[in-house]
């Protein structure tokens, strides 16, 4: 404390950061990434362990036997969809009742901004239909969920003829002390946010859906499940939800208790588990998993129909049946099993699913991170910016302020300058607000703009909106061009050093406020723009800034996200593939910000692209 | 199949005036009802009763032998001069909606209601030391039901009169065996009396009639901050409308927005002709909330009030506080158009049994219901380890970015004395003359 306010000292350290500055930064980076890469690591990941109480001593008995009934149930629901060309409602209905649940519909209808080319909808309407078995021993205070989302194509008829079976199975036990919703959406993901803001009676996206006519309390966990075939050879589990939400890690903890018992296997991220933790394999192996997560969740939207029920503070994961070419197969009496062991050890809960981790990273389905020790990643790549960065050019542009006065000779009274300051500040008006103009602009005009484009150039209008996105996104670019003549220089080197400082703390600020909520976005964000922006200044090799801080614009991180996640599935994409995919990522980007409430859209929009735009604005400072 | 049936306790005294003399045989009695009906879900509801008659006045006589009453209780209804005492406990929870009005309507949960007599001049401590006395009798928590979760109605519709009407409802006719298993002929002249029940499931469009009244209770909303109790009241019949008392006790931590209050039918709002509300005194008593409020024919009315959460103090949350908050359902009272054609039963016979047709008086039933219970979230802070590192850590975070902070962004400067005003000019030059040290 003595070295800080003693202002002697307090130059000689200030003198000391000043020199050591760059090598500073450049170990600081380096240290966040290492970090990171040493996540995976044993003593960095643990073992996942069941914290829950209620779950964890007691072992259930499976008993259920109907994979003939599922299966039959599988083939009557694909013969009558396939009649009826829509969900068959009527045939669901009759069928919930004859195993004797309490069965309701739900129509929903939404007008999607514009039509949504990769799942050929736009004016959506459908029937969800959902049945409710009351447990004899509550009064429906709490309630456990089993939803299937179909789609419009004929997949998950084996998940709808096994929810059936287990409804009926589940009808003749006399245990349940939490009734069970056995739900069907129609439109996957649309059905769900339907069927979930109806029971909530809330109205988030603009959904029209008529009222829910039964309920069944709290919802205390939900378990989405996609089959598509009579045997798999394995369960994937996906976690992750909208904005990044993770369901507690128990409910991780049960599934897997489960498959371990039931000698299922069971993969995440469509990847085995490694075994070998000692040596260098596993952990590489580990790491590819990670990665896989880290970009899945950055992406913010709902990876299974789980996502969305996240919102609502229920802890919910996706299952999903894998069959490929392996030797190992499993027929639906074994994935019955394993989730009728997760509902009844749900049954037991006395609590909500508090007590494990809600923010974690999963190198493998039996290792994870825990946010103590992921969050110093993060930590070291923002401290390039707010320590060192910040701290330099204030501290530069105090000296400046300093060495001005010197020269004068005369100790004045008061000591910054008040007319130098002040330009300084009102010459950072101007690319502020341009530059969040560009934003607001680049959030509005595309969906808005669309009809309009349509009109004039001939493109449909899920087109429109992307180019549209693309063209404003470019436009900024053309920014400091146009803003240099508003800006008046009075002082050369202040001005740029000012604004870079504004966006060095503007950004700093947003990152962090983002890996809190959801690291692996902050995390993949601050990896690429924190070392252009660190290096963006008006002098020295411009061309090379210039390329490094477009090839870290938040467009070129989603763009080359993409080909690092299509790597890592051992899918690896051409350049047009991937640009085609592109567009179809920043289409549905768009989309499941109106439609679910996803984030990302207005957060690239209106918060890290104008601050990407004053780097921008800074490089080409004249 | 198992049936989700409140099992209730019905203590019932009737304390006449009957002159008595001691020749008679003995005064009490008991009688055993049974009901059988299978539910249209496929359960069964099995609902039993016995009632124990006794005419004896209890706290006059200071008796001392009891035969078929419950001594226990007995004692408890001398001693704390009781004039009726309704206790009940209830598993689960009856659908209205599909299983018809029930014999004995009881809310979920433990309910105790006690009518003292007017000799009783401390009404709260007999009430506190009847319900510790009940709740070691049962084994149950009643002791826990104090002023923070009772209320006082104020306006109360009378309970039912005493005839019984029967026969054909909304069309649908109802075929009953009736067995007298106390008529010994029948049970000597078989040798094993086996009752077989068979019951054929209805077709699918022959759905049960639907009751008159049903309601429905949820929370709507999300997150932990606010939400809103939302109400609904299904009015099914086809051309008439009725009132219906609807009586709300909301526990305090729950802070109601009275202004909030919006009743809407038929997406027109609906004025209730009267309300009264009490509001809640944090730690003291709940809110309550009493409407009359009038059911278009054919109609649902939605009852919706917003509340915020509040926040308690750490040693006022119950054990497994992640559980959540029990809010107690609503009550609604209604006299119900009914669509009978009436035939008067002896009631005192068998009064389960004829309670199978609604108690009229010529064109109205009265029918009390209760909503199902309410779980509530309220924001519960985090009763671990890592909760008391953080709050720590926190501490000490604090503390250092306020130091740090400060010393980052104040600027030291070394004051050079300063010359002084023209007074102390003045009086240097006049020191410098003197050749004294100036100051």
């Amino acid at each position: 404390m003595g070295l800080l306010s003693d202002p002697v000292r307090r130059r000689a350290l200030a003198r000391l950061v000043l020199r050591l500055n760059a090598p500073l930064c450049v170990l600081s980076y380096v240290a966040g990434i290492a970090w990171f890469l040493a996540l995976v690591f044993p003593p960095l990941t643990q073992r996942t362990y069941m914290s829950e109480n209620a779950m964890g001593s007691t072992m259930v008995e499976e008993q259920f036997a109907g994979g003939d009934r599922a299966r039959a149930f599988a083939r009557d629901f694909a013969a009558h969809r396939k009649k009826s060309g829509a969900l068959p409602v009527a045939w669901l209905e009759r069928t919930m009742r004859s195993v004797g649940l309490e069965v309701y519909t739900q129509s929903f209808s939404r007008k999607l901004p514009f039509p949504d080319e990769t799942h050929e909808r736009y004016m959506v309407s459908g029937t969800n239909v959902y049945g409710i078995l009351r447990a004899p021993r509550a009064a429906s205070t709490e309630s456990l969920v089993l939803t299937v989302p179909c789609g419009s194509d004929s997949t998950n008829s084996q998940a709808v003829g096994l929810l059936l079976a287990l409804a009926a199975h589940f009808r003749g036990q006399i245990y349940w002390a939490k009734d069970i919703i056995f739900l069907v959406t129609e439109h996957d993901l649309l059905g769900t946010e339907a069927w979930l803001e109806a029971y909530h009676d809330v109205n988030v996206t603009g959904m029209q859906s008529s009222p829910l006519q039964g309920r069944a309390g709290a919802i205390q966990a939900a378990v989405a499940l996609e089959l598509s075939s009579d045997v798999v050879t394995s369960l994937d589990v996906a976690v992750e939800g909208l904005n990044g939400q993770l369901p507690n890690l128990d409910l991780l903890n049960l599934f897997q208790t489960f498959c371990q018992k039931g000698g299922l296997l069971c993969t995440l991220q469509g990847k085995l588990q490694p075994q070998d933790w000692t040596s260098l394999d596993g952990p590489l192996q580990g790491l590819q998993t990670l990665l896989l997560m880290v970009l899945r969740q950055a992406s913010g939207r709902p990876h299974g129909s789980h996502g969305l029920f996240l919102r609502y503070r229920v802890e919910a994961l996706t299952l999903r049946g894998i069959n490929s070419f392996r030797q190992y197969k499993y027929d639906l009496v074994a994935v019955g099993k394993a989730l009728e062991g997760m509902f009844r050890k749900l049954n037991h809960l006395l609590e909500r699913l508090h007590q494990s981790f809600f923010l974690y990273l999963l190198p493998a389905l039996s290792r994870f991170v825990s946010i103590g020790l992921y969050m110093p990643a993060a930590g070291f790549l923002l401290l390039v910016l707010g320590l060192k960065y910040a701290l330099e050019l204030w501290m530069q542009l105090h000296e400046a302020e300093v060495g001005l006065e010197e020269p004068g000779g005369a100790p004045g009274p008061s000591v910054p300058l008040p007319p130098s300051q002040g330009v300084g500040l009102a010459s950072l008006v101007a690319p502020l607000l341009i530059s969040q103009a560009m934003g607001l602009a680049l959030y509005v005009l595309p969906v808005l703009g669309q009809h309009v484009a349509t009109q004039h150039f001939p493109v449909a209008e899920a087109e429109a909106v992307v180019l549209t996105l693309l063209a404003i996104y470019a436009a900024g670019l053309a920014l400091p061009h146009n803003t240099h003549r508003v800006v008046s220089t009075q002082a050369p080197d202040r001005g740029w050093m000012a604004l870079k400082l504004v966006a060095l703390i503007y950004l700093a600020l947003q990152l962090g406020c983002i890996a809190l909520t959801n690291f692996s976005l902050g995390f993949l964000l601050a990896t690429t723009m924190v070392p252009a922006a660190a290096l963006a200044k008006p002098h020295g090799p411009r061309t090379l800034y210039a390329a490094l801080l477009v090839l870290t614009s938040p467009a070129a991180t989603l763009l080359g996200s993409l080909f690092l996640w299509r790597e890592l599935q051992e899918a690896p994409l051409s350049l047009a593939e991937g640009w085609q995919l592109f567009l179809a990522a920043l289409a549905q980007g768009v989309l499941e910000h109106h439609t679910y409430g996803a984030l990302l859209f207005p957060l690239l929009s209106l918060g890290l692209y104008p601050c990407w735009l004053l780097f921008w604005n800074v490089l080409f400072w004249k | 199949m198992a049936a989700a049936m409140p099992l209730a306790l019905l203590v019932l005294l009737l304390l006449g005036r009957k002159g008595w003399c001691l020749a008679e045989p003995p005064r009490d009695s008991l009688r055993e009802e049974l009901v059988i009906t299978p539910l249209p879900s496929g359960d069964v509801a099995a609902t039993f009763q016995f009632r124990t008659r006794w005419d004896s006045e209890l706290q006059r006589e200071g008796v001392s032998h009891y035969r078929l009453f419950p001594k226990a209780l007995g004692q408890l209804i001398s001693k704390y001069s009781l004039r009726e005492l309704h206790l009940s406990f209830t598993q689960g929870f009856w659908r209205t909606r599909y299983w018809g009005p029930p014999f004995l309507q009881a809310p979920s949960g433990a309910e105790l209601w006690v009518w003292f007599q007017d000799t009783v001049t401390d009404v709260d401590k007999s009430w506190k030391e009847l319900s510790n006395v009940l709740s070691g009798i049962f084994c149950a928590s009643l002791n826990f039901i104090d002023s923070t979760n009772t209320d006082n109605e104020t306006l109360e519709v009378n309970p039912p009169p005493t005839t019984t009407y029967q026969d054909v409802i909304l069309g649908t006719r109802k075929i009953y065996a009736i067995y007298d298993l106390f008529d010994t002929a029948m049970i000597n002249n078989s040798r094993n009396l086996n009752i077989q029940l068979k019951w054929k499931r209805p077709p699918e469009n022959e759905a049960p009639p639907v009751p008159f009244l049903h309601a429905q209770r949820y929370v709507s909303g999300y997150g932990l901050q606010k939400g809103e109790l939302s109400t609904l009241l299904y009015n099914t019949h086809p051309y008439r409308a009725f009132p219906v008392l609807l009586l709300d006790t909301v526990p305090w931590y729950l802070r109601l927005y009275v202004h909030t209050l919006t009743i809407t039918s038929k997406g027109k709002e609906n004025k209730p002709s009267y309300i009264h509300y009490q509001p809640a005194q944090d730690r003291l008593q709940p809110h309550l909330l009493e409407m009359l409020i009038q059911l278009p024919a054919n109609s649902v009315t939605k009852v919706s009030i917003q509340f915020e959460r509040a926040l308690l103090k750490w040693t006022e949350y119950t054990p497994d506080p992640n559980h959540g908050f029990y809010v107690s359902p609503s009550v609604l009272s209604a006299l119900v158009p009914s669509v009978v054609a009436a035939k008067p039963v002896d009631w005192e016979e068998s009064p389960l049994f004829n309670s199978l047709f609604p108690v009229s008086d010529g064109s109205n039933y009265f029918v009390r219901l209760y909503t199902e219970p309410l779980l509530v979230n309220l924001p519960t802070p985090d009763f671990s380890m890592p909760y008391n590192v953080i709050c720590l850590t926190c501490t000490v975070v604090a503390v250092c970015y306020g130091s740090f902070y400060n010393l980052l962004t104040r600027t030291f400067h070394i004051e050079e004395p300063r010359t002084g005003g023209l007074a102390k000019r003045l009086a240097n030059l006049i020191r410098r003359a003197r050749g004294v040290p100036p100051l």
